[in-house]
């Protein structure tokens, strides 16, 4: 049930792959990372292959690169490749796929911060692209790393050719990975998950470098994704993988408008929809706020004032909100905007300097840590990693009493309320004697929120509760908070640096940009009526806002 | 940079103060004393000992004696030997160039096959040569290193008679040659332990960075296995080394001292023996805070040379 696409006469696909099947070491739980799977990447198109983590759709990269670790082994199928120098590439002699690799076929990764060689400067590590495959004289190499530095849109090539990477940011680090990647002018290009370390505006910037690239050259882009935000910015077609298997293949306007397989469904569904609409209040608007925040400031020292070179960061400068009872505002920025710094802050974890908090009409910010102590109980925080979060060593039960024990309830109380607490996040009794490692990270996220709940506490601060999660997962999270929220009446801070999660499941939404708060309103006016110039471009960013009939018909 | 040298060797001051106060206490607690060999000499009368313990400024408060040394050593006066009278630092630099060669060789044998066993074992984790390499370090680190002369004398010396059992040259002859047949079975067995240590660490550091994500692009790039492994792996994991190296010196010392008495090599480990045995206390101070301001200078160089090395401190 592969669709044939039409192709224009003699160029048929750059890349065709045939029941490959791909097999894993044998105390895995499943037996192989793909199976029996077929695709054409078609000459000059981009081709998405979306799925969640585990769909084994980076293995699939992996291979046609040749990179496979050597536990894991190909036990059948094909993988062609087409153009000038087709030929079949499993089974193909390791220095053969070497002088492909980097000239033929090119990858970038997902994490720019750690693809770079931290002892070499950018200059050196793209010739050594041209170097090996013999391309070129000194002079020329040198010519061409410029050429391609100025391509990629890097400010100053002349002296981004001596750089070393750290001193590059994440989205320019990235832009030399596909200046690499473009040196010897490959007929295909396989990008993996190459934006999701990325912040929005960056994101949108290397989306559309990929795309203008791809149409300049003719080139073939095999894309890898989980974001169905990210496919219908830069797709021509699709292919949706779960658990090693295809489910589904089309051009990308089909799968996203009328997708037929109902995994397609449920993960376009769960891409967070940009509604603008606003949401319908928890409860009865109280007068009283449960947090209100004036004038808030905290600045780093960096450096020694003693031998010189200190100078300040301000993180968080002069923040002001306040949140009714029941209310959820969310806290959106990109990396550095002072967001995390802010939600430290709010839960004491690191005293500021300036402003005031006042926590049911009471100012937190002078009270010491044991001043602070029985008060804790009522700020809880959820973190982001699922997996770091939770003492390995400790079994569920203990992980949700040993804090509300030390805070003086009993032992068989405790215990009670923490099994009714994990039934009601969705998990069951027998997991209170289980350790964390025996459950999936959503599952643990549903466990850092039963101990948050522990407490029973008026205000949640949860700081990226859901970005390590797939999107699917992510979905049942939020609803669960939602639910929640409706239930206890308790009041969150929501910090994300993603627009479109933050409009799921807040009343308010503060936009923070260099430690201040650039806007702050409904969902209604900062995705349909920014006031601020930066709210614009963050919204204007975001890929993918999908057409309305497309998610309806996702939905049905 | 500026700033953190000068914090550093304040700090090394502050260090060097502490252990010379130290050294200085534990060697006037140890009995006997520079005049305990006169007193079995029944020509020496207590008139005279007591002249002499005037002489070299024993008869005063310990703190005095103390004050009066540190004070000329800032001047650079590090005193003179109770035993013959030449300067401190003459009689260390007599010694000294013989430690240095016995250290140098054999730091010289453990960095080269540490490194080399080191990455072997990784690029080639859990092959035969991958087991070898940690029984034999397991080995090498659980044997003292005086057990090791003293069999490598028997079997080298006395039963094949290959090489010499001690000393660092033979007298009347001298050569380069000859001082090389010496050097041999001294500085290998100070270098095995260290052998040890550095083909651990340098297995695991080459094996971390083989996990990196730019190793894998450098294999995207299509670069040959040889120049992933030559360019971006062991550059990347000799870093940590460099300052392994730092730390590792004063055990080299230490270790050098041992092998030194095995072997009867004229160098700094013989002569603080011996200098102990007479109480000479001035070339005791004085090979302590040489040896003290050696290990410091050295873990001050690996810092350094780390910052010089990698440009994310050297430029930050």
């Amino acid at each position: 049930m592969t669709p044939q696409y039409q192709t224009d006469g003699a160029t048929g696909p750059a890349l065709s792959v045939r029941g490959l099947t791909i097999d894993l070491p044998k105390d895995m739980e499943r037996r192989h990372a793909v199976e029996d799977i077929s695709f054409d990447l078609q000459d000059g198109q981009i081709l998405c292959i979306v799925g969640e983590s585990g769909s084994g759709k980076s293995v699939t990269a992996n291979t046609i690169m040749g990179l496979l670790p050597s536990s894991i082994r190909v036990s059948a199928g094909e993988i062609h490749l087409g153009g000038a120098e087709a030929g079949e590439l499993i089974g193909a002699a390791p220095a053969t796929l070497r002088n492909l690799r980097g000239r033929v076929v090119s990858m970038i990764f997902q994490d720019p911060l750690s693809a770079l060689n931290p002892l070499m400067t950018v200059g050196e590590q793209i010739t050594e692209v041209l170097t090996a495959h013999g391309v070129g004289t000194r002079e020329w190499q040198r010519a061409r790393v410029i050429e391609l530095l100025t391509e990629v849109s890097l400010p100053d090539p002349q002296l981004m050719y001596h750089q070393y990477p750290f001193r590059l940011s994440g989205g320019q680090r990235q832009r030399v990975m596909i200046a690499m990647a473009l040196a010897l002018e490959p007929k295909i290009l396989i990008a993996d998950e190459p934006t999701t370390a990325l912040d929005v505006t960056t994101q949108a910037q290397i989306l559309h470098l990929i795309r203008d690239i791809q149409r300049r050259k003719g080139m073939s882009v095999m894309f890898i994704t989980h974001d169905f935000g990210v496919v219908a910015e830069i797709a021509d077609s699709v292919v949706v993988m779960e658990k090693g298997r295809i489910v589904e293949t089309g051009s990308a306007d089909a799968v996203l408008k009328s997708p037929s397989h109902p995994y397609t469904k449920r993960l376009i569904a769960a891409v967070p929809a940009l509604t603008g609409e606003n949401r319908a209040a928890a409860s009865n608007a109280a007068p009283e706020p449960i947090i209100r925040v004036e004038g808030l400031g905290k600045t780093y020292r960096i450096g020694s004032a003693l031998f010189g070179g200190e100078y300040l960061v301000k993180a968080v400068q002069d923040v002001s909100f306040e949140i009714g009872p029941g209310r959820t505002l969310g806290i959106v920025g990109e990396s550095g905007s002072g967001k995390s710094s802010l939600g430290r802050l709010l839960v004491k974890l690191q005293d500021g300097n300036g402003g005031r908090i006042l926590f049911e009409g009471r100012d937190i910010v002078p009270l010491s840590d044991a001043e602070f102590r029985p008060l804790r109980p009522k700020i809880q925080m959820i973190f982001q990693d699922p997996f770091a979060s939770l003492n390995p060593r400790s079994t569920i039960g203990h992980i949700l009493t040993v804090g509300p024990v030390a805070h003086g309830m009993d032992y068989p109380k405790a215990r009670k309320e923490a099994q009714a607490l994990l039934s009601h996040v969705g998990l069951d009794a027998g997991a209170f004697e289980r350790y964390p490692h025996e459950f999936s990270g959503g599952q643990r996220q549903r466990i850092g929120i039963a101990r948050a709940l522990m407490f029973k506490p008026k205000l949640l601060v949860a700081d990226e509760a859901v970005s390590a999660l797939d999107v699917s997962i992510q979905a049942q999270i939020l609803e669960l908070l939602d639910q929640i929220q409706r239930e206890t009446g308790v009041s969150m801070i929501f910090i994300t640096h993603d627009l479109r999660v933050a409009s799921q499941i807040c009343d308010e939404i503060a936009v923070m940009q260099k430690g201040r708060i650039v806007e702050q309103g409904p969902p209604s006016q900062i995705f349909l009526d920014p006031r601020s110039a930066y709210t614009r471009e963050l919204v204007d960013a975001i890929p993918g806002r999908m057409p309305a009939e497309a998610r309806l018909s996702a939905l049905n | 940079m500026p700033g953190f040298l000068l914090k550093r060797i304040l700090q090394s001051l502050v260090l060097l103060l502490i252990v010379s106060v130290i050294g200085f206490v534990v060697l006037n607690l140890l009995p006997g004393g520079p005049l305990a060999q006169f007193g079995l000499d029944s020509s020496i009368t207590q008139a005279d000992l007591d002249r002499l313990r005037e002489q070299l400024g024993l008869n005063r408060p310990l703190y005095v004696q103390y004050l009066d040394w540190a004070w000329r050593l800032l001047q650079g006066d590090w005193g003179h030997s109770f035993r013959d009278g030449a300067p401190v630092l003459e009689v260390i630099a007599r010694h000294l160039w013989a430690t240095f060669l016995l250290m140098g060789s054999s730091t010289i044998i453990a960095v080269s096959i540490g490194a080399w066993i080191g990455i072997r074992s990784a690029t080639h984790r859990g092959s035969t040569f991958d087991y070898a390499a940690t029984v034999g370090a397991m080995i090498a680190l659980s044997i003292p290193t005086f057990w090791f002369g003293l069999v490598g004398i028997y079997v080298f010396s006395l039963k094949l008679g290959w090489l010499p059992a001690g000393n660092m040259y033979t007298i009347g002859d001298e050569t380069v040659l000859d001082y090389l047949h010496h050097l041999i079975l001294p500085s290998i067995v100070l270098a095995l332990v260290h052998v040890a240590i550095w083909s651990r660490y340098m297995r695991s550091a080459t094996l971390d960075v083989m996990n990196q994500d730019f190793v894998k692009t450098a294999r995207a790039k299509g670069l040959s296995e040889r120049r992933i492994l030559m360019k971006h792996v062991v550059g990347n994991a000799l870093l940590p080394m460099v300052t392994l190296a730092g730390i590792q010196l004063p055990s080299v010392l230490t270790g050098a001292l041992v092998t030194e008495t095995v072997f009867t090599w004229p160098g700094m480990g013989r002569l603080f023996l011996d200098s102990l045995g007479y109480s000479d206390y001035p070339v005791v101070m004085g090979l302590l805070m040489f040896s003290a301001i050696l290990v410091i200078a050295s873990n001050l160089i690996a810092d350094i040379a780390v910052a010089l090395i990698d440009p994310r401190i050297r430029l930050a």
